[in-house]
């Protein structure tokens, strides 16, 4: 009863409330994130290697006590240079109730966006499957494409999360 | 508001298992022809109690059998009924269906409702005999009514303040707020000045009636007035908690060498105090999950009597060390393993009475239960004066069975042949032990947990299976070892030495390395290949090999170097991510980096050679 109350609730506020997101860069490319998911951002430090994982797991490293896996979506996607200097950030996620860290070029900004400034996703043209995605809207010129974030870290692609009732949870 | 009263549903179900618990610990010390008026009101109260709570969560299966319950130890504790062993068994045998009731409860299962009609039956016929039996008394003695009030007034006269007010004065309070109403009687309050000597010598009339029960039990008795009750989760956090500060700590430890100047010297005595202070608050956090070992030991005197009945061996159980403490989880994985070893010791072990007297032993077997600390980790033993372990049947056993036995064994190897899987010596399979579950079961679980087992035996005076366990789960002693720069952790338990191979020593077969110590060859798992590392070193003789026993194989580890012992706190790499082969956690070290820890059982998996003893 309560849940499906704040369901649709969700759904009016995806369409008339503003929304705010994280941009970062990617290459060359403007990408955004649902800033709720953010849990933090800081900076690239070395990582504990895994064995056997794929090239895009760099790793895991501790926060504050939490063993977290790192991945580079500059190396899955084949964006940009995937460099680690001291520009370079990670944005750590809190979906699907774990913490997953991505490595991405640079942070840029947060956005508010309207719910009608939010173009529905092309069907090709980007790097990320359009699954992935949730829309693309324009800030200052620049197209700016908005990741489902959720989707793409409970992707069976990423290989993160092994059983699949975790992303029935989120 | 339904998740409100889930909650008070998990303090019921806690408060009535512990109730069930203490009510069977009663029961089971009970002296039957003189039975302590005391022992048969706090059983009663227990009774009362889980019939109070029930009634108000409306489970009524559990409400039903214990009224009945309730109004027969009603009628024992006024002295209107004559307890009997066969009473005591039905009463025991109560328990054990409201055990039952309770967990299908808990887990929100169906009732088995032939069960407890079947139960509330019996129970009734057995009251129903009683009041008729009393029906005629009191026509006999004209006694009857006023029976009631007489008894309780000379039990108070007997006990005076200590002994708790009697249930009917709060019939009304619900068994929930039991403890409170000590408080809510003060009139109680004012006996111990009229009779303060009375405690002692009670409990000293006590203690001959409490035969099997260990000193523990008593002990608990006396904290449970000072505990709490908290949520295993926040003491699981406050531990993570204190895990962070212990790395924080060591963070700011290694910085504080670096500082020179005036003010290192101030740094350094602020640092040693901090050092001093967390290691505090961590012993004083680990503690709060520690239990003591009585809470499984406690089962076992039922255990042995129903076991002893049914088998006709007489046996006695004695309990050592039942206060040793261990950590909770501990506790509740040890249950299994422990309950198998005593059935196997009774049933097994110890022979029938005809048997002992004719090899000049008394009649009555003992079995003890003994617990102890031995350095950093806790002992176990389980130690019976029966028939011992006979190398002849294992040895024939094993060859039925076709496992694989070592040439000219020693007795040692032979008795853990018995671990071996679809093994087991009982002459026929009995009710008792041989269901199926074998040793090799027990020892899988204790090697789960972190620990192995021991066996000594004297044929014709008894066996002795050690476990060894350490303290707790969260923290696992482990020695540290590199390949590059990647710093992993093996568990302790399964490392037999560490040794800088010579040249001479290293051979290879097929492309895979053997190590010669001592006359045998060890395969040789190197660590960079299953890591895939670029190692420092490619031959095993630049490096160290660490030979590590798992369970199903011995092997050695090739790594760069070691890095030295360490506790690690053990943190799970699936909360976040999955599980990666090889690995069985993670550890967060000084300086704030995280170890892998190996899983010595996967890495064997790897190893295709088996050991090979030298012929020569």
């Amino acid at each position: 009863m309560n849940k499906s109350k704040t369901e649709s609730e969700k759904v009016v506020d995806a369409e008339s409330q503003p929304q705010e997101f994280l941009s970062f860069v990617l290459g060359n490319e403007h990408y955004a994130l649902d800033i709720m998911s953010v849990k933090e951002i800081r900076g690239y430090e070395p990582v504990t290697k895994i064995a056997k994982a794929p090239s895009f797991i760099k790793g895991v490293l501790n926060l504050r006590g939490d063993v977290v896996p790192i991945i580079d979506l500059r190396i899955k996607f084949d964006i940009g240079e995937p460099l680690y200097n001291e520009f370079t950030i990670v944005i750590m996620l809190n979906v699907l109730n774990r913490i997953v860290g991505i490595v991405v070029d640079a942070v840029s900004d947060v956005v508010t966006l309207q719910g009608d400034e939010i173009l529905p996703p092309p069907e090709f043209g980007v790097a990320f499957d359009s699954n992935y995605l949730k829309g693309l809207a324009t800030i200052d010129e620049k197209m700016l494409i908005l990741v489902d974030i959720e989707a793409l870290i409970g992707s069976e692609e990423l290989g993160l999360i092994t059983n699949t009732d975790a992303i029935a949870q989120g | 508001m339904s998740v409100d009263m889930n909650q008070f549903h998990d303090v019921f179900f806690e408060e009535s298992q512990e109730h069930l618990d203490e009510m069977e610990k009663l029961l089971l010390t009970l002296n039957v022809s003189e039975p302590d008026a005391e022992e048969l009101n706090s059983i009663f109260r227990a009774a009362h109690s889980i019939k109070g709570g029930s009634g108000i969560f409306g489970f009524d299966a559990l409400t039903r059998v214990t009224h009945v319950m309730e109004s027969l130890l009603d009628l024992a504790r006024n002295h209107k009924m004559v307890l009997t062993h066969s009473i005591v068994d039905q009463f025991l045998s109560t328990v054990d269906t409201l055990k039952t009731i309770l967990a299908n409860y808990k887990a929100q299962a169906d009732q088995d409702d032939a069960l407890i009609a079947n139960t509330t039956q019996s129970l009734q016929h057995l009251l129903a005999d009683q009041q008729e039996l009393n029906q005629k008394k009191a026509d006999e003695q004209g006694f009857g009514f006023f029976d009631q009030p007489q008894t309780s007034l000379k039990q108070d006269d007997s006990f005076g303040f200590f002994d708790e007010p009697a249930p009917q004065q709060h019939d009304d309070g619900f068994g929930f707020f039991e403890p409170l109403t000590g408080q809510e009687h003060p009139t109680e309050l004012s006996q111990p000045n009229t009779e303060p000597e009375t405690k002692p010598v009670k409990s000293e009339l006590k203690t001959p009636n409490v035969s099997t029960a260990s000193d523990a039990s008593k002990n608990s008795v006396s904290a449970e007035a000072s505990s709490i009750r908290v949520d295993t989760n926040k003491v699981d956090l406050l531990v993570n908690m204190v895990g962070e500060l212990v790395i924080t700590q060591s963070m700011l430890s290694l910085i504080g060498q670096q500082i020179t100047g005036p003010m290192s010297e101030k740094l350094q005595t602020a640092l040693g105090e901090l050092v001093r202070n967390t290691r505090e608050i961590q012993d004083a956090v680990m503690s709060i999950r520690m239990l003591p070992i009585s809470f499984v030991f406690n089962r076992f005197p039922r255990l042995v009597r129903d076991l002893s009945t049914k088998l006709g061996k007489q046996i006695q159980l004695e309990i050592e060390g039942g206060n040793t403490e261990i950590d909770k989880s501990l506790i509740e994985k040890l249950a299994d393993p422990l309950t198998h070893l005593v059935r196997n010791s009774i049933d097994h072990g110890i022979e029938s009475p005809e048997k002992r007297l004719a090899a000049g032993k008394p009649e009555k077997g003992t079995v003890i239960l003994r617990a102890q600390h031995r350095g950093g980790n806790i002992q176990i033993s389980i130690i019976d004066d029966g028939a011992g372990l006979s190398r002849e049947r294992i040895l024939a056993k094993a060859a039925e069975n076709s496992i694989a036995v070592p040439d000219n064994p020693t007795d040692k190897e032979v008795w853990q042949l018995i671990f071996a899987p679809g093994f087991s010596t009982a002459e026929q399979v009995t009710d008792v032990s041989g269901r199926g579950v074998g040793m090799d079961v027990v020892k899988r679980n204790i090697s789960s947990l972190g620990g192995h087992i021991d066996i000594e035996s004297t044929a014709g005076e008894g066996a002795t299976f050690h476990i060894f366990l350490p303290l707790t789960l969260a923290i696992l002693d482990g020695m540290g070892v590199s390949v590059a720069d990647s710093l992993f952790v093996i568990p302790l338990v399964n490392i037999v030495e560490s040794i800088q191979p010579e040249p001479s020593q290293v051979k290879t077969i097929k492309g895979e390395y053997l190590l010669r110590v001592r006359e045998e060859y060890w395969p040789l798992l190197c660590l960079y290949k299953e890591m895939q590392l670029t190692p420092r070193f490619t031959q095993p003789e630049h490096g160290i090999v660490v030979l590590i026993e798992s369970n199903s194989t011995r092997f050695g580890l090739f790594v760069d170097a070691l890095e030295g012992q360490q506790q690690a706190v053990i943190k799970s790499l699936e909360k976040h991510y999955k599980r990666v082969p090889g690995v069985a956690g993670a550890s967060i070290m000084g300086d704030g980096g995280v170890a892998l820890i190996l899983d010595v059982e996967s890495l064997s998996k790897q190893v295709k050679h088996t050991l090979i003893k030298d012929m020569s």
